[in-house]
């Protein structure tokens, strides 16, 4: 879907981007991960031109991005950037609407739509449309801005650190919604963050960065068990444990668990990971619970022990 | 105080129609300069606000304008665009410039980039982005602009008033010439008042919340629109024009007396002195008040008309001097009259025009004069006491104050100093009256109207004849002040009306009368 060639970019001759290639497949998330000055932010923004590459090639749907005028480009690529960016004196109505006046949409289909999005982000629109962003809470401005970006149901997302200005609990809460957004399920999203946790539990691949390049790109779990360099390694050092945990998910561990005859309903499926389903069983009285397989149906059981033992096997066998 | 208030209300209200007259012009003039700032500053603005480079230029260019005294800005564009309200809107166009253009560039530059980077990012142009994001958000900064260019603008057009544009400033700067603190609050307390009103107005529209901003966007040069078509530009040229300083239009022995006693009616603009002369010389005026000496009378071909009704008291000059002084040094009396009768009003006209005009010395203008009338004599260097001089601060009184220095000097063995330059007729004898100096050329007009005031049934008596207005001057000055006025020099710089030469030729104006008749055979046509 988003194709990345050798893209480079130099700001008055110092090279803020280097060679940098990456390929995003159609539905996947993939996150640009690095400390700040690493060039993912100028990277993200030279896949809708609000940045242009200095060099190299990009291809967004098989078509070169260069090949129409930015402005074209930019509405039919979905933005959400940096706090959020929601116009101050539009409300909240017409902030969503901005795209599809762009696009010449006609005002009953705009306003359709926009209902429809601030249901699913669960902004009831009577109570909500007419709000001004400053009258919304972090959280709301958030999903207000996700909604802009969404309204004209482009195949692809860009998000600049979208929940950079949200504290940790409104954070935590906003991305498990937008992990399970319908909206969102088959959107090619490229995300930037420097939050690692927000890194594996959103991307499916993980670009890690630094100093304008990429150090080493791939699944959560490749980056913390098979790191190319000290520098990855580190980069990880600080919370080992619940990164491992959270980059396992159950069906890498599926076949060391024991099969469930309890035949109680599920607590869980076998892509959530490790870490999840030791918090469930932390945060309950159960000892142990049932995860469903999601192609199979088979259904398994797991104790904290059991998870455990599991997690120290794949740790020594990466 | 109460008596001042209550004279206040009279006034303005026996003013009412000359009153409202002005304000609207004084509206007018602000809007509409305001409204040319707006639309050049504000796309002015918004350009340098994408340019950093031409940022430097424009704004350092708009802040030296800015810089101009605003006096001078008038006076520059006098030789430019002439008088009237066209140079008066363009000096405060120029004035209202930099706010305006400043607070455009400080908005839009100060509108949050993640905003404008959003706006980008989901695919505006520039021209949308500048139209739905940075002119909203930009905007209570701009007004804020434009609320210090209003408030400017009312104070700075008080002075068109100085080029014929009118204004409020006619009453300001006539009170002040006039010293008569009515007239100067009845145009003075409607500029503050219309300073805080339109000031109050464009806070509401500032304060409205940033969402009605677009709806303000358009209702603000609307609202400037209508508030400038209050003002009509003047008409085309009059057959004729008068144009009268502010002073002379609040005076008895000028303007006042003109109506009254000359039933003589011309539309008449108001301008200032500094600018009057070369206003008449260039046609944009046709008869202007000046004073009978003005070595600008020569250099612009001027003539004046004779004020055969005599409304205009003589103004000879003498020395005024303390009658102590003259008793300590009796030789000074005679030496100061040796210059009596010597320079008539030609004489002085042309000894003016060399110092205004051909930028000579005083002193050397001095010199030259004795020596042709065989006065001079060298220098004693005596040592028999001090007398000391003061003058007025212009170019008569620093050449008159030249030759009795060179008199006393050449003539008596008393050394002299001077004092020049000492602001107006109330600094000068108030200097005598403190034995702060020992004389200064005065104007028997000066004399009987400004220091002694007398009634106006003793005005009317002695007005008409130089010698009356002499005696009575001499009589009274002796008696309250113990000063004495000396033999007249000859010369009187009275008030006078004045003309082109060769218009007046051409229309056969020669008296006041003469310009009456011209002027109601003109609206009989």
């Amino acid at each position: 879907m988003i194709v990345a060639e050798n893209i480079n970019k130099q700001f008055n001759g110092v090279q803020a981007v280097k060679d940098v290639s990456f390929e995003v497949k159609e539905g996947q998330t993939m996150v640009l991960l690095g400390t700040s000055g690493c060039g993912k932010t100028t990277t993200l923004k030279m896949l809708n031109r609000l940045i242009e590459a200095s060099s190299g090639k990009i291809l967004i749907n098989g078509k070169d991005i260069f090949s129409e005028k930015p402005e074209i480009l930019r509405r039919t690529i979905g933005y959400v950037s940096q706090n959020n960016g929601l116009f101050p004196h539009f409300t909240v109505a017409e902030n969503i609407a901005v795209v599809p006046e762009l696009l010449h949409w006609d005002k009953t289909r705009t306003s359709k739509r926009t209902e429809v999005l601030l249901h699913q982000l669960k902004l009831e629109p009577s109570e909500y449309a007419k709000k001004y962003p400053d009258e919304l809470s972090g959280g709301q401005k958030q999903r207000v801005a996700l909604a802009r970006a969404l309204v004209s149901n482009p195949p692809v997302l860009l998000m600049d650190e979208p929940f950079g200005a949200l504290d940790p609990i409104t954070r935590a809460g906003i991305r498990n919604e937008f992990l399970n957004l319908p909206e969102l399920k088959n959107k090619t999203v490229v995300l930037v963050t420097h939050d690692v946790q927000e890194a594996f539990e959103l991307g499916d691949r993980i670009c890690l960065m630094n100093g304008g390049s990429i150090v080493q790109s791939g699944p959560a779990r490749e980056l913390i068990f098979k790191p190319v360099s000290d520098f990855v390694k580190n980069f990880f050092g600080h919370q080992r444990l619940q990164l491992e945990l959270s980059a396992l998910k159950l069906t890498d561990i599926w076949e060391m668990l024991p099969d469930s005859h309890a035949g109680k309903a599920p607590d869980l499926d076998d892509d959530n990971s490790l870490w999840e389903a030791m918090e469930v069983l932390s945060g309950s009285n159960q000892e142990r619970l049932i995860v469903v397989n999601k192609r199979s149906k088979a259904v398994k059981t797991a104790s904290l022990a059991e998870l455990n033992n599991a997690y120290q096997k794949v740790k020594q066998h990466p | 105080m109460m008596e001042q208030q209550l004279n206040l209300w009279q006034f303005m209200a026996q003013q009412s129609d000359k009153l409202l007259d002005q304000t609207i012009t004084h509206i007018g003039l602000t809007c509409i300069s305001l409204l040319l700032a707006v639309a050049i500053g504000l796309p002015l603005g918004i350009w340098i606000a994408q340019k950093n480079k031409a940022a430097w230029v424009v704004l350092g260019i708009a802040g030296i304008l800015q810089t101009i005294p605003s006096i001078a800005l008038l006076g520059f564009m006098i030789p430019l665009l002439g008088i009237g309200s066209l140079p008066a809107i363009v000096a405060l166009f120029l004035y209202a410039l930099l706010p305006v253009i400043r607070n455009t560039y400080t908005g839009i530059r100060g509108v949050d980039p993640a905003i404008t980077e959003s706006a980008r990012g989901m695919g505006m142009n520039k021209w949308q982005v500048l139209k739905s994001v940075e002119l909203p958000l930009a905007l209570p900064v701009i007004l804020a602009g434009i609320r210090t260019a209003t408030v400017i603008n009312v104070g700075v057009a008080t002075l068109a008033a100085y080029i014929a544009a009118g204004g409020l400033g006619e009453f300001i700067f006539g009170g002040i010439a006039l010293n008569n603190t009515n007239m100067i609050l009845a145009g003075a307390l409607p500029a503050a008042f219309l300073a805080i009103l339109l000031d109050f107005l464009l806070s509401l529209i500032q304060k409205a919340e940033l969402r009605k901003m677009r709806k303000i966007a358009i209702a603000l040069p609307v609202l400037l629109l209508l508030l400038s078509s209050f003002y009509i530009f003047p008409n085309a040229q009059k057959k004729i024009l008068a144009g009268f300083t502010p002073e002379f239009m609040g005076r008895e022995d000028g303007y006042l007396g003109l109506k009254a006693k000359y039933r003589l009616n011309i539309p008449t603009v108001v301008i200032s002195d500094a600018v009057m002369y070369k206003a008449a010389f260039e046609k944009k005026i046709d008869v202007i008040s000046g004073y009978s000496t003005d070595g600008r009378l020569k250099a612009y071909d001027l003539v004046t008309l004779l004020d055969n009704q005599t409304i205009f008291p003589p103004y000879y000059a003498s020395p005024l001097v303390r009658q102590e002084t003259l008793v300590q040094y009796p030789e000074l009396e005679p030496t100061l009259n040796l210059l009596s009768g010597k320079i008539n009003d030609s004489i002085m006209t042309e000894l003016n025009y060399r110092v205004d005009y051909l930028k000579q010395l005083p002193e050397k203008v001095a010199l030259d004069f004795l020596m042709e009338k065989g006065l001079y004599k060298k220098p004693k260097n005596g040592n028999a006491g001090t007398i000391r001089l003061g003058s007025k601060i212009f170019a008569e009184q620093y050449i008159l104050i030249n030759m009795y220095k060179m008199l006393i000097e050449g003539n008596t063995d008393l050394k002299v100093t001077s004092r020049t330059g000492l602001g107006g007729t109330k600094i000068c004898f108030d200097a005598l009256t403190n034995n702060e100096i020992d004389m200064y050329p005065e104007y028997t007009g000066t004399g009987l109207l400004v220091i002694l005031k007398p009634t106006k049934n003793k005005l009317d008596q002695i007005i008409g004849s130089r010698d009356s207005v002499f005696s009575y001057v001499q009589h009274e000055f002796q008696e309250q002040y113990r000063l004495k006025w000396l033999k007249p020099v000859g010369f009187n710089n009275a008030y006078a009306l004045m003309m082109r030469r060769s218009q007046a030729q051409s229309l056969k104006i020669k008296t006041i009368s003469d310009l009456k008749m011209y002027a109601d055979k003109k609206k009989e046509l």
